[in-house]
């Protein structure tokens, strides 16, 4: 029994560390900040979900439980409130998403 | 007073969770604290549905599954996305309604969206709410408007 939690538990982290790995480099590869959030969610909710309910796992029926959930209730809230901050603070101090930007571009291409 | 006994409740059982240490002075400690706590929101008139919408205690919880299950596979559909590189997506900027006539819904809704990648709400105004979007797939998961059906639904 103790095992099959182990090895659970191993899954749940090993698929956790392959969200945040993926959100990471999601990061490096997108071209512009708005769809870099998109990258950066991956490691928010997926990542940190699978990796905390692995540790749940590890922790068993003890005061750890509910303090990790706490943590995972938590860090969801606050990534969607950072995400949506930092998307709002770029379109007010007028960066652009991509296709407004090329769409801009290629009228402007157009009057000339 | 529904709200105060619900502040109460919640406050004290994030005491109990996050101590660990339960003789009776510590206990003590918490009823003190907790009571001055609860006093303080009261005269600071925080102490109502806004802060505890407790009308959603039942019916957020099956929204919470539904919501984790769409953001498993958001992830899955980002997580190709990144691996099959930068050619693969198609930012855009789209609107969608938020049909939720309370605060609190169109706060859900919004919330919801930027929860799940591949969608991120930039802003509300009114009823719309302006969504950046990854790729098409992502923007048209979202224009089905189950999402807004089903947050109608918890929170009208």
């Amino acid at each position: 029994m103790e095992l099959m939690f182990d090895i659970l538990s191993w899954i749940f982290l090993l698929g956790g560390s392959f969200f945040c790995l993926t959100g990471a480099v999601g990061l490096l590869r997108f071209p512009e900040f708005f769809s870099r959030i998109h990258a950066a969610s991956l490691t928010d909710t997926l990542g940190a979900s699978l990796i905390l309910i692995g540790l749940m796992l590890q922790a068993g029926w003890k005061l750890a439980l509910p303090k990790l959930i706490l943590i995972l209730v938590f860090s969801l809230l606050a990534g969607t409130t950072a995400s949506h901050a930092m998307a709002k603070a770029a379109l007010k101090s007028g960066l652009r998403p991509l296709d407004q930007e090329e769409g801009r571009r290629k009228r402007e291409r157009q009057e000339d | 007073m529904r709200h105060t006994l619900a502040l109460s409740i919640l406050l004290s059982a994030f005491w109990l969770v996050n101590s660990g240490h339960y003789t009776p002075l510590l206990l003590f400690f918490m009823l003190a604290s907790v009571a001055a706590i609860v006093s303080l929101s009261r005269y600071m008139d925080v102490v109502d549905g806004e802060a505890q919408p407790l009308n959603i205690t039942f019916t957020l919880p099956i929204y919470l599954f539904w919501l984790a299950k769409e953001v498993v596979l958001a992830n899955i559909v980002v997580a190709t996305r990144v691996w099959q590189g930068k050619e693969s997506i198609s930012p855009r900027t789209i609107e969608v309604t938020a049909s939720q006539k309370t605060d609190l819904g169109k706060v859900i809704y919004a919330n919801s969206i930027t929860l799940t990648p591949g969608t991120v709400s930039i802003d509300l105004e009114g009823d719309t709410i302006i969504v950046h979007a990854l790729d098409e797939q992502s923007a048209a998961g979202l224009l089905t408007g189950e999402m807004d059906r089903r947050v109608r639904r918890v929170a009208g």
